[in-house]
């Protein structure tokens, strides 16, 4: 072998390891996961909503508004009395509906009087999720396709109307029931827009913490075999628990102070989206405002802190040095991940329960989930989160102080030596035969 | 009185049998040393005394104090050495010593550092990071750390490994003068000179069992021998 081909050869070698493809590999899935999303999004798309049609006007435009409503959507509860107005909201509710449209009895009137006819929406949304919304705009498309038809009729009985009243025969008046409160005059997607802006920093300074805070755990416990002082800590007269808790409070700090920082800058950049559409977030009751939600937000933050940083001593036992410390800030990065992104794209009441008890089993959402519930007064989620994570990080704890206590971190785990061993057996007799 | 007392020690490493019933006592102010070949277990007798590892079966009693139940007391008394020890790189040497030495006795703490800096004889360099020091200058400064405490046994793997002869000299003169202020030590090493030189009674190791123990003179006469090397070869072989 030539000189270089030798050198390509030890370099490859070298680069094969899990750190370098481990990242990319799940950029992939991530990229993947999110193509199926959103392949499953445009499939939602092809779904007629399901919507509920109270139309009290027997006019022209009243019967060609209800009738592109029926054919274009689902209708699972048509009236003639606006009277029956909760009874529509309530069976909407029950089978999954979108919206209930109300079409007053003077809809024709008002149009023919050349004021715009007022068609009175009401939002039954059900999480506030970017996924939840899917059903809310393909119906917001159906409004504007009445609009439209109105337009053309208008225009094909009297072709001298008032131009600018017929690009916008009608008037959405909208009110958006939402985790049983109402939001007048808030179309879904604004409130998930308002919501998105309000909740959206805690996830991202949550995601950093953990990854920043528990990387410098990972590789404090892999320098210490690497630079040969684990041994010699471990002979001082010092309690295995204060090691761990020491390093877990010195990483905890240095997390803190870093998602300061971050927060800072986060928090200014955020500044910009607390207005949505010119509707302060505080009219609708949409902010954090009592000193009680602040401070479970701050518990919550501090025992996922903790928690983490314990799952991420409890990994840095596994590391034997640097680089395979790298390798294992991958999961905790991914655990991270997972609930940010869902909090951004769903919510958690509307996911299937098995996935909710997923969310639920990661630390790391029980911080990122709490400032939404809060504003909606979902006291049990959040404090119910904060008793799981303290359990959870009591028992990751103890099992990283059981460890220190046995000669894994010195010796490694011989099991599971003994099961790859067993393992390599095995495909070898495969081979053989 | 006797400072170690090792009983019938076994140790596994899952299907290893790293040792196989070792029983030594090693009485207090002695050095004692520990020889053999590499893999005959040394070090893994080493670090069950020095608590990191757990014992398989059998006992070890140090001042009187059970290796397993009381490992929290033991580690007040003893000292260990690893044979590939470092040091913290980002602290200075001088940062290093005050750093173990907040472990212990806060009135002995100025003392101590005091005690290490002297050992470790670096000079002025003593206040310049660990990660610019050679091998010789972390090895005395570790050295400096293991017997600034005081201990009652200092357990030294190798203690003049990476050392220049002259340095070598010093760390076992200074390894002699420490067990004759009353510190039980517990060593082991390749270098034969150094163990005839500085142990009043070593025990041979090999395949995790002890092959022979005496005082160096009394088994130089049994092998008709002219040095421990000679012994070692005879009775390993």
């Amino acid at each position: 072998m030539s000189a270089l081909g030798n050198i390509i050869k030890k370099e490859i070698k070298e680069l094969m390891t899990p750190a370098t493809f481990l990242p990319i590999i799940i950029v992939a899935l991530i990229f993947g996961t999110m193509g199926n999303s959103i392949q499953g999004i445009q499939e939602q798309a092809k779904e007629p909503p399901i919507i509920g049609v109270i139309n009290a006007d027997n006019g022209t435009y009243g019967t060609i508004a209800s009738s592109i409503l029926y054919n274009n959507a689902k209708s699972i509860y048509n009236s003639t009395s606006i009277d029956d107005k909760q009874t529509g909201i309530d069976a909407l509710k029950q089978k999954n509906g979108v919206a209930l449209i109300i079409i007053p009895s003077n809809f024709t009137e008002q149009i023919l009087s050349e004021t715009p006819g007022e068609i009175e929406v009401y939002w039954i949304m059900k999480g506030a999720g970017i996924m939840d919304t899917i059903s809310s705009s393909i119906f917001q498309s159906l409004i504007a396709y009445i609009n439209t038809n109105i337009s053309t009729e208008l225009i094909h009985k009297n072709s001298s109307v008032n131009a600018s009243f017929v690009l916008t025969p009608t008037r959405k008046v909208e009110t958006t029931n939402f985790k049983n409160r109402e939001f007048k005059n808030l179309s879904p997607d604004a409130i998930v827009g308002m919501l998105s802006s309000q909740s959206m920093l805690i996830p991202i300074v949550m995601m950093m913490i953990i990854i920043m805070a528990g990387s410098i755990v990972i590789t404090s416990m892999a320098l210490e075999k690497e630079n040969k002082t684990l041994e010699t800590l471990l002979t001082l007269p010092v309690k295995r628990t204060s090691i761990v808790t020491g390093k877990i409070v010195a990483a905890a700090v240095i997390g803190l102070l870093l998602s300061i920082i971050y927060m800072v800058g986060m928090g200014y950049y955020f500044q910009g989206f607390q207005l949505s559409g010119g509707a302060n977030l505080a009219d609708y009751h949409l902010v954090l405002s009592s000193a009680q939600d602040y401070l479970l937000i701050g518990i919550s933050l501090f025992i996922t802190l903790i928690a983490g940083l314990a799952l991420c001593m409890l990994f840095g036992t596994f590391a034997k040095n640097y680089k395979s410390a790298q390798t294992l800030t991958f999961p905790i990065t991914m655990l991270a991940l997972i609930p940010m992104f869902l909090t951004m794209f769903a919510d958690y009441d509307t996911l299937p329960l098995a996935l909710k008890a997923l969310v639920f089993a990661i630390p790391f959402s029980h911080p990122m989930m709490a400032p939404r519930a809060l504003i909606f007064n979902d006291y049990a989620i959040v404090i119910s989160g904060i008793i799981y994570v303290t359990i959870f990080a009591i028992i990751t704890i103890a099992i990283v102080v059981w460890i220190f206590k046995t000669d894994r971190l010195l010796t490694g785990s011989t099991r599971m030596k003994k099961i790859s061993k067993i393992g390599g057996q095995f495909f070898r007799m495969k081979r053989r035969y | 009185m006797t400072a170690v007392d090792v009983k019938n020690l076994v140790k596994h490493y899952g299907a290893i049998q790293a040792v196989k019933g070792i029983s030594f006592n090693v009485n207090q102010g002695e050095i004692f040393g520990l020889i053999g070949p590499n893999g005959a277990g040394k070090t893994t007798v080493l670090r069950i005394i020095s608590t990191l590892l757990k014992i398989t079966s059998g006992s070890i009693k140090i001042m009187d104090y059970d290796v397993e139940k009381d490992a929290d007391k033991i580690r007040k008394i003893i000292s260990y050495l690893p044979e590939d020890a470092g040091a913290y790189k980002n602290l200075t040497g001088r940062a290093y010593l005050q750093f173990i030495a907040n472990f212990f006795d806060a009135k002995q703490n100025r003392e101590m550092i005091e005690k290490g800096i002297e050992i470790a004889d670096l000079g002025e360099r003593i206040n310049d990071r660990v990660d610019t020091y050679s091998k010789g200058m972390m090895r005395r400064l570790l050295v400096g750390r293991a017997l600034m405490i005081n201990p009652k046994l200092a357990i030294l793997d190798e203690p003049t490994s990476g050392l220049d002869v002259i340095n070598a000299q010093e760390i076992r003169k200074l390894v002699k003068n420490t067990a004759k202020k009353g510190t039980t030590i517990l060593l082991s090493s390749h270098n034969m000179l150094e163990v005839e030189y500085l142990c009043e009674r070593i025990a041979l190791i090999s395949d995790g069992r002890i092959v022979e123990e005496g005082k160096p003179k009394t088994l130089m006469e049994k092998y008709k021998a002219n040095n421990i090397e000679e012994v070692f070869t005879k009775v390993v072989r």
